[in-house]
């Protein structure tokens, strides 16, 4: 079933995406970048990644369609995007390059579960061996984000807040203190 | 049990196909809308019976975040579709703002 799954997710993805660049509404465009990274989410879950998956579909699904469907709403000529339908051959050979070399890369990937894989031979180990005493943590997954990988921690962090800041001063509209002056009706 | 699930899965796969239909071909904005949230739903089902069919229930919660976001993208769709003024095309929209004269 999974098999048969991933074969019908990954053609609704492939179809959304020649859609997405076909199609001229606006619109339409988000509510189907939505679709596609619920797609993907699902194919987190088949793949057995539920923690990635919930990500995908909070900020995929959630916050980037909200998001630029309300940059649409608060532009001006939101309707319609107008482009000359002609393909240019230079961008399309490198992105077929691109991912010729991405499919070419994926060969060096160990097989899932792979003991001899480099992931399950050098550090995890390491972290579930003695992660618990090093750091104190219960839970082996706060263990490596909170303590091994701090500052690492804290660089997301402050990007992730950056990014909100930036956002919230863009959609909201400054509106400056409007003093009311004193009416002077001198006699 | 595991035949059920396949049919069941199959079927929510092929309803699946029928709601990206109309959100690619849909005229107006508000069949693409109705479409998405239609494939927001089958894809929470299709969740659901994936996370009983690989027996870990607790997939259930994944499904539970997607319907919840369906829910929240489906009312901003909406909210934002009345506030732009530009944003549906005037003349598939049946939503008329306000009483305002076109």
């Amino acid at each position: 079933m999974s098999l048969l799954i991933n074969l019908f997710l990954l053609g609704f993805l492939l179809i959304i995406a020649i859609a997405v660049m076909r199609i001229h509404n606006l619109m339409a465009m988000a509510m189907l970048f939505g679709l596609y990274s619920l797609l993907v989410s699902g194919l987190f879950v088949v793949l057995d990644a539920p923690d990635v998956a919930f990500t995908e579909a909070a900020v995929g699904t959630g916050i980037s369609t909200v998001l630029m469907l309300v940059t649409l709403a608060s532009l001006r000529n939101s309707h319609e995007a107008r482009y000359p339908g002609r393909l240019k051959k230079g961008p399309l050979l490198l992105s077929l390059l691109m991912g010729a070399m991405l499919v070419y890369g994926t060969h060096d990937i160990a097989r899932l579960g792979e003991p001899s894989a480099p992931v399950h031979q050098q550090v995890g180990k390491h972290y579930v061996e003695k992660g618990q005493q090093e750091t104190g943590i219960p839970n082996l997954v706060t263990a490596v984000l909170a303590s091994y990988r701090g500052f690492d921690t804290l660089g997301e962090v402050t990007v992730v807040l950056t990014a909100g800041l930036a956002v919230l001063m863009l959609l909201t509209r400054p509106r400056k203190p409007h003093i009311k002056m004193e009416a002077r009706n001198d006699p | 049990m595991v035949t059920a699930y396949l049919a069941a899965g199959i079927a929510i796969l092929i309803t699946m196909a029928l709601g990206l239909t109309r959100a690619l071909l849909g005229p107006t904005v508000f069949d693409r809308i109705l479409a998405v949230n239609m494939f927001g739903t089958k894809a929470v089902l299709l969740v659901s019976v994936f996370a009983y069919f690989s027996g870990r229930p607790d997939f259930l919660d994944i499904a539970l975040l997607y319907s919840l976001l369906n829910f929240v993208g489906v009312i901003a769709a909406l909210r934002l579709v009345e506030r732009g003024k530009h944003f549906a095309n005037p003349k598939e929209s049946c939503y008329e703002p306000h009483g305002e004269k076109r």
